[in-house]
């Protein structure tokens, strides 16, 4: 399966690069989701995929029964999918308020300051 | 001894407090006096070791450890060089200090003087008495730094900054060249440790980075010590105020290069590259020097371009190299602390008497000025070199040893007589032209200075004056050890006034009359060397002032270049260098990656659950609808989720739907309030970022593809695995991660955001064009 994630991260990889090269400023956003979407399954994936072993310690043990997912790659994956929505929801805002002052959905008219 | 250089720093801490406290301002300049004390009490200390490290040659050596995983210490040492240097350093400091109290009563920034001149004279003694290469360049920045400071002192005049900047660029631009060849010195020496490297004569020479690491170090030093082409910033840096000249420029830090070179003669010198090198450049420097002096008609001007003489004379003389050539060297060091400092503080008492600060406007103030006339008279007498003053000493010495160098006797002693000669007219145009005469207009009424500015030039030249007639003592006391320390070796080579008649003494002589004759002709001198004037149309400092506006163009074009305000070419450059990066480092270690190519182990459904996903990004990617956009970013959020779930991440799972769900609701919201998509770029733009896009897509398949296949440590999550029910008492480790383990990460997440909430709570709620705002 890493196989083949790893060929799905590089399409993510791809579709977000392409779509944050375009003038288009909602454009933009969309290749932040995937962005943010890549990023976090390239950890997921070099973390290794192991099936239907979630690190879990069963009631009264101390330790998991057998091998578990590594449990590190998960927590930064959680920390940054909560962050990765607080700046989404920054960036859908202000870009919003851009087009209300710039009245254009077109980055190219957004380089200088004095708008 | 740290303490000796460190209480230099503390002193100038409490300097503004002292400048300050009331009872001594309103005894005008009692601060002066009280900041003058450390120097004076320091002087004392290091005078204390004269019978120790001056009679009997010993060296001190004192180490604290300060960076010891890259062999930098806080090491000093105290030989005869560094007691020499220390002494005129806190000699020279204490008048300086006095003196500036004085000269500068009133003036509303005094205390950041006292503030420089004291974190200087820490700097320097540092300097001069570090044994490490590192902390001594440190301690040289720093001069570099308080003298930059010093000369822009009157920041609100235009050309005391240029003048600061000047300075600042050709020492600091030097300074790395040092640094470079410091650390290949530390390398071929296998320490930095000077003690250590000096002992290493043989191992040094024969070593394949001796050339480039001497010129590295000996453009640091020749920038430092205003050796040609680097000579034009010293007089410039005549902007200064005088006590800051006289103690900087003249005494003290000009002469840390050529400190440098005699600290490192007993490793570095020696060898023809060397004599070469210093040799000529520094006889070149000596004629220059005293020729433009001989030019120039500002009192600081014509002290300033003698001052490069004497630079350039000291180090001609270490790079001959010869016994004799080291003991002129040392003993013109001294002399020439000695009169110039003076010189330079009667200068200032010029200017502040009489308002003058041009020859041309100086004349007859011998009436009015006798003490500083006196004086002055006395150092100008031991710049001319004029027996009995310790300056005839010096220069006798250096005559002998240019005439007997081993290597461009001729070239550097047809050189040294014609500096004499001009020498003995600059000590004329200094010692005569200002008292004698017809009484010059002067805007002040010519009036005698008071004692803390007199204490200077009276102590300093009447030094000239008993050492030149005590020199064996000088030798034996002082400067023996001193020339010991630079030429590695003990020389016999006695200091005498007298030396009999020879061929120096003739030279001398008829040095004397022509320099004299050519003063009486200064005018008609100066108009008859008119023609070099063009000269300097050409000069080295052309070469700085184009290399200054060159300097501008490049930085103005490759902002041009690179700050083009588009976001895809930044986006360009960033992913074309980290592809670059990564590929490159792949290559590098090509033979330690396996690139992990499987799928026998797929399922069913995770392949469905992959089509799904793939489909969704081509989707999501080409679509030219907002709405099928947004429904794709659904899809590929909730097939991600899914990944999680199938792969052993529940709590995942659970947050990317809840997020998920959040962030389709939000761009359904604030998408449609925004324009539908348009094509705003031409197939060929397009075509061009799907090819970037692709390569970096390509090159992060490949990079997981290597991770995947590739195991180079064990990964750390073990401790938290073992550790999580134990410990923390939690059984869902990766929610025990986030809350105990790397609780801090998950603090700094909440602040995000916060902080990200704040900003979309401020950009709703408030508007620009809100009046009530």
């Amino acid at each position: 399966m890493g196989t083949l994630m790893a060929f799905l991260v590089g399409g993510l990889y791809a579709a977000a690069i392409y779509m944050i090269m375009r003038r288009s400023i909602v454009k933009l956003v969309i290749g932040l989701v995937l962005l943010s979407n890549a990023a976090n399954l390239l950890i997921f994936t070099s973390a290794g995929m192991t099936r239907e072993a979630p690190p879990l310690i069963p009631l009264g043990a101390l330790q998991p029964d057998g091998v578990v997912a590594d449990p590190l790659a998960q927590a930064l994956i959680l920390t940054a999918i909560v962050i990765g929505f607080g700046v989404l929801a920054f960036a859908v805002v202000l870009i919003h308020r851009a087009y209300e002052v710039v009245k254009a959905d077109d980055m190219d008219q957004m380089k200088d300051t004095d708008t | 001894m740290l303490l000796a250089v460190l209480s230099g720093f503390l002193f100038a801490c409490i300097a503004p407090v002292v400048h300050g406290a009331r009872p001594l301002a309103k005894s005008y300049y009692g601060a002066g006096w009280v900041l003058a004390m450390l120097p004076a009490v320091l002087f004392l200390w290091f005078a204390s070791h004269l019978r120790s490290v001056g009679l009997n040659g010993e060296v001190i050596l004192n180490s604290w450890t300060w960076i010891p995983s890259l062999g930098i210490s806080l090491s000093f040492r105290l030989d005869g060089l560094s007691l020499l240097f220390a002494l005129l350093i806190s000699g020279i400091g204490f008048f300086i200090i006095a003196y500036a109290g004085r000269y500068l009563e009133g003036h509303k920034d005094q205390a950041r003087l006292y503030v420089l001149l004291l974190s200087f004279m820490a700097s320097m003694l540092g300097l001069v008495l570090s044994d490490n290469l590192i902390s001594l360049f440190v301690f040289w920045e720093l001069t570099s730094i308080t003298s930059y400071l010093l000369v822009g002192f009157s920041h609100e005049d235009k050309p005391s900054r240029l003048s600061a900047r000047q300075g600042l660029f050709v020492t600091m631009g030097g300074g790395l060249a040092l640094l470079a060849g410091f650390v290949m010195l530390g390398m071929a020496g296998g320490s930095y440790e000077l003690s250590e490297l000096l002992s290493q004569r043989e191992l040094l020479h024969d070593h394949a980075l001796y050339a480039p690491m001497l010129i590295l170090i000996v453009i640091g030093a020749f920038s430092k010590s205003a050796q040609f082409p680097f000579h034009f910033w010293l007089p410039n840096a005549m902007a200064a105020p005088t006590p800051v000249s006289a103690y900087l420029h003249s005494a003290t830090m000009v002469k840390a290069g050529v400190y440098l070179l005699a600290r490192l003669n007993p490793g570095l010198g020696g060898t023809e590259l060397w004599t070469m090198i210093l040799g000529l450049v520094g006889a070149f420097t000596m004629f220059i020097g005293v020729f433009l002096a001989v030019r120039s008609t500002g009192i600081k001007k014509v002290l300033a371009y003698s001052t490069v003489m004497a630079l350039g004379t000291l180090t001609m003389l270490i790079g001959i190299g010869t016994p004799t050539a080291i003991t002129a060297a040392m003993a013109f060091l001294l002399a020439h602390s000695l009169y110039k400092g003076a010189l330079f503080l009667v200068a200032g008492i010029i200017g502040h008497s009489t308002g003058s600060k041009d020859f041309m406007h100086t004349g007859g103030f011998r009436s009015a000025m006798p003490v500083t006339a006196l004086f002055a008279g006395v150092a100008a007498l031991s710049l001319g070199g004029i027996i009995p003053l310790f300056g005839f000493v010096a220069k006798e010495l250096m005559l002998e040893a240019v005439l007997d160098a081993p290597l461009f006797s001729a070239v550097l002693s047809t050189l040294a007589v014609a500096s004499a000669i001009l020498g003995v007219t600059v000590a004329a145009i200094v010692g005569i032209r200002p008292w004698y005469g017809r009484l010059a207009e002067t805007k002040v009424t010519p009036h005698e200075a008071p004692p803390a500015m007199l204490a200077g030039p009276v102590v300093l030249a009447s030094l000239s004056l008993v050492l030149g007639l005590s020199a064996p003592l000088v030798q034996q006391w002082l400067l023996g050890s001193a020339i010991t320390a630079v030429h590695g070796a003990p020389v016999e080579k006695n200091l005498s006034l007298w030396h009999g008649f020879n061929l120096p003494l003739l030279i001398s002589a008829v040095s004397l009359v022509a320099g004299l004759l050519l003063f009486a002709v200064w005018r008609g001198f100066r108009r008859a060397t008119r023609f070099t004037d063009l000269l300097a149309k050409v000069g080295p400092e052309q070469w700085y002032e184009r290399a200054m506006v060159a300097i501008t163009h490049v930085s103005a074009w490759q902002t041009r270049m690179l700050q083009t305000g588009y976001l895809r070419y930044y986006l360009m450059i960033v992913l074309g260098s980290m592809v670059a990066l990564v590929l490159s480092q792949m290559w590098t270690y090509r033979d330690s990656i396996n690139l992990l190519i499987d799928v026998s182990d797929l399922r069913f459904y995770e392949v469905v659950v992959a089509g799904v996903l793939g489909a969704a990004v081509l989707m999501a990617a080409i679509t030219s609808s907002r709405l099928s956009a947004v429904a794709a970013l659904g899809a590929i959020g909730f097939t991600v989720a899914l990944l999680y779930l199938l792969f052993s991440a529940p709590d995942l799972s659970i947050t990317q739907v809840l997020v998920e769900t959040l962030t389709v609701i939000l761009l359904v919201l604030v998408l449609f309030r925004l324009p539908g998509f348009i094509k705003l770029s031409p197939t060929h733009l397009r075509l061009r970022d799907a090819g970037l896009a692709v390569i970096v897509g390509a090159t992060m398949t490949l990079l997981l593809l290597s991770v995947n296949g590739t195991q180079y440590f064990d990964s750390i999550s073990s401790y938290f695995i073992a550790e999580s029910a134990p410990s923390a008492y939690g059984r869902n480790i990766v929610n025990v991660i986030l809350v105990d383990f790397r609780t801090l990460d998950t603090l700094g997440e909440i602040f995000v955001l916060a902080l990200a909430a704040t900003g979309v709570l401020a950009m709703i709620r408030f508007r620009a064009e809100d009046k009530d705002l």
